[in-house]
């Protein structure tokens, strides 16, 4: 009887999801069409953009790559940004995995508060300090440094860090820590030897967060660097797309060299990037 | 629960040492091994992060409140003029209600369309086993975009020459015409947008015991029927959650208005967000600024505090 039941439903899942397929295989056009289209213009050449514009290229052209790269000075800028992602992602590893370490293990007295100190602070809209910020920035001269914009991505990171950092830390067994503090380890050493090994996948998702929010940020970036030799990609291809407006070939070939390594890393560790954004990888 | 486990083989004793901040039966005496232990180092991990963030946010922020009420122009003494900013702000500056209506007008689209398409497609998804992954992979993807990228995308999707409009026959620039502008971009933030949300919803949708659902097909219920009464139940405080999120992210909205229109045509894109930045790194009006960017927060609290409000209710956010 209940067999038969069970029969019934799963057959009338079945059929069902022919339906589903349909609307989710038009769903997929919808999200990924304009990124393809965006990688396909990049090879056409700008008269045939106007007479083809959704098609795919009938000469695949690479001179666009080339052109863009010299006009939109991206050698400059992708070092730039690196430096900014390298620089923010270690230091949130080292210092909010610290934090995250004492707040999974130590027990610090007023450990409740800092959590409830980091949600609070992690909504707080960031307009309420952003032009505060900007004269304080100016005031120490930090405008238009590396280390001006990496302290502020730092901080605007770390309570998703130290949360998501500590999650992962209090799923660890502790025994092995103990057992290293049996054979002498200090503090830094369970740290570096035994936390740091185990809890790798924590740190290398938050660390791709962190880097994917640094590498697209905008917002900080045109505020607080003015001067072209310090523009990061994305405030770099701005002001090029301001120049070149209409040079769609080149504009279409700068933004693909932008995103290519980003949606290389994603599609190589797409479930990490997901776990990682939805717990809690809030855009500042 | 943790430092007890950790130290009772290191301190040399054999029963465990007691935490600070639990009740004890024995006291025991500060030494100064003890303080380290539990003070001190625990902090000395702390502090660098929390210091960062104090001073990257906190004094800011406290900064940002006072200069709320002086006529700061960024450069130089501040005065303090009380409430006047807030006067100026709500009865004599039209372009700022103008801006709020906007990032309200933001928001109620937000709120319909990437959770109606949000919802579409994790209920889809819910139900589909072969490829799944493949289809969470690609709705998830634009969501990693930069918005610059998004935004060159949709700017090019949009243009009046041979972008998506003219396959209808319409030949106006969207982006370029004060009734569609705002609605071009909203919707370029929806595309990248809502498969963030269809991730999370789908994510709850799988916690929903499939009991449930066997019980509403048993009972002949629809698809329509199934989502109404099973999933939708479901997967609420997410939903509500996400609510109260988008709707206090949507007095932030800058990047794409910024990118795609700075504003224009005539102001008619100017959110509250684009008002500040001008307000305070073009016109020179620090302090007016600041007592914008006080508004957002407490519009940002008080959605907060009615959805606080609801739970009290009973309604079980």
């Amino acid at each position: 009887m209940i067999a038969k039941r069970e029969l019934f439903i799963f057959r009338k899942q079945r059929e069902s999801t022919v339906f589903n397929h349909i609307f989710l295989s038009l769903l997929v056009v919808f999200s990924l069409g304009p990124v393809v289209l965006l990688g396909v213009n990049s090879f056409k050449s700008n008269a045939e953009m106007g007479l083809n514009p959704l098609g795919l290229p009938q000469e695949w052209r690479l001179e666009n790559f080339g052109r863009a790269w010299e006009q939109g000075e991206f050698e400059r800028t992708f070092k730039n940004s690196v430096i900014y992602v390298v620089g923010t992602v270690s230091l949130a590893l080292v210092f909010c995995g610290l934090a995250a370490y004492s707040l999974a293990r130590k027990n610090p007295p007023g450990g409740n508060f800092v959590m409830i100190y980091l949600l609070v602070a992690s909504t707080v809209p960031i307009w309420l300090y952003l032009v505060p910020l900007f004269f304080m920035w100016r005031q120490l001269g930090f405008l238009n440094t590396y280390h001006g914009l990496i302290l502020i991505y730092t901080a605007f990171n770390a309570p998703f860090s130290i949360f998501l950092l500590r999650s992962y830390l209090i799923g660890l067994p502790v025994e092995l820590e103990d057992a290293a503090r049996v054979d002498g380890a200090n503090e830094l050493q369970v740290l570096l030897r035994v936390i740091v090994p185990l809890a790798w996948p924590g740190f290398l998702t938050v660390g791709l967060v962190v880097g994917l929010g640094v590498w697209s940020e905008f917002q900080v970036a045109v505020i607080f660097t003015h001067n072209p030799e310090m523009f990061p990609v994305t405030t770099s291809y701005f002001k090029f797309t301001d120049r070149f407006g209409r040079d769609w070939a080149l504009t279409n070939a700068g933004a693909f060299m932008m995103v290519a390594p980003v949606l290389i890393l994603f599609l190589a560790l797409q479930r990490r990037f997901v776990e990682g954004l939805t717990q809690g990888g809030v855009k500042f | 629960m943790a430092a007890d486990i950790a130290t009772p083989l290191e301190s040399g004793a054999v029963q465990a040492p007691n935490p600070p901040g639990r009740k004890s039966k024995r006291k025991r005496p500060w030494t100064r091994y003890r303080l380290m232990r539990y003070y001190v180092v625990p902090w000395l991990f702390l502090i660098p992060i929390l210091g960062l963030h104090g001073f990257v946010v906190v004094i800011p922020a406290l900064q940002g409140v006072y200069y709320s009420f002086t006529d700061w122009s960024g450069i130089g003494e501040a005065k303090f003029i009380g409430l006047r900013n807030f006067e100026e702000m709500f009865f004599e500056d039209q372009s700022y209600i103008d801006a709020l209506s906007r990032n309200v007008q933001w928001m109620i689209f937000r709120m319909i369309v990437p959770f109606s398409f949000a919802l579409f497609g994790a209920s889809l998804l819910a139900k589909v086993k072969r490829g799944a992954m493949i289809y969470r992979t690609a709705l998830f993807m634009p969501f990693i975009l930069p918005s610059i990228v998004t935004a060159t995308i949709w700017r090019y999707l949009y243009n009046p020459r041979f972008g998506l409009p003219t396959l209808v026959g319409y030949d106006k620039a969207l982006l370029g015409q004060s009734d569609t502008a705002l609605w071009a971009i909203a919707f370029a933030d929806n595309w990248q947008f809502w498969g963030f949300l269809m991730v999370l919803f789908l994510t709850a949708m799988q916690g929903i015991d499939p009991v449930l659902y066997d019980a509403a097909k048993v009972d002949g219920a629809n698809r329509w029927q199934e989502f109404w009464h099973v999933t939708l139940p479901g997967i609420r405080p997410v939903v509500l959650f996400m609510m109260m999120m988008v709707m206090i992210w949507a007095f932030l909205v800058f990047d794409y208005v910024f990118i795609l229109t700075g504003g224009g045509p005539a102001g008619a894109t100017e959110v509250i967000a684009i008002d500040i930045y001008k307000n305070a790194f073009q016109r020179f009006e620090a302090g007016y600024a600041a007592a914008q960017g006080m508004t957002i927060c407490l519009f940002a609290s008080m959605v907060v505090t009615g959805f606080a409000f609801l739970r009290k209710r009973g309604w079980d956010i």
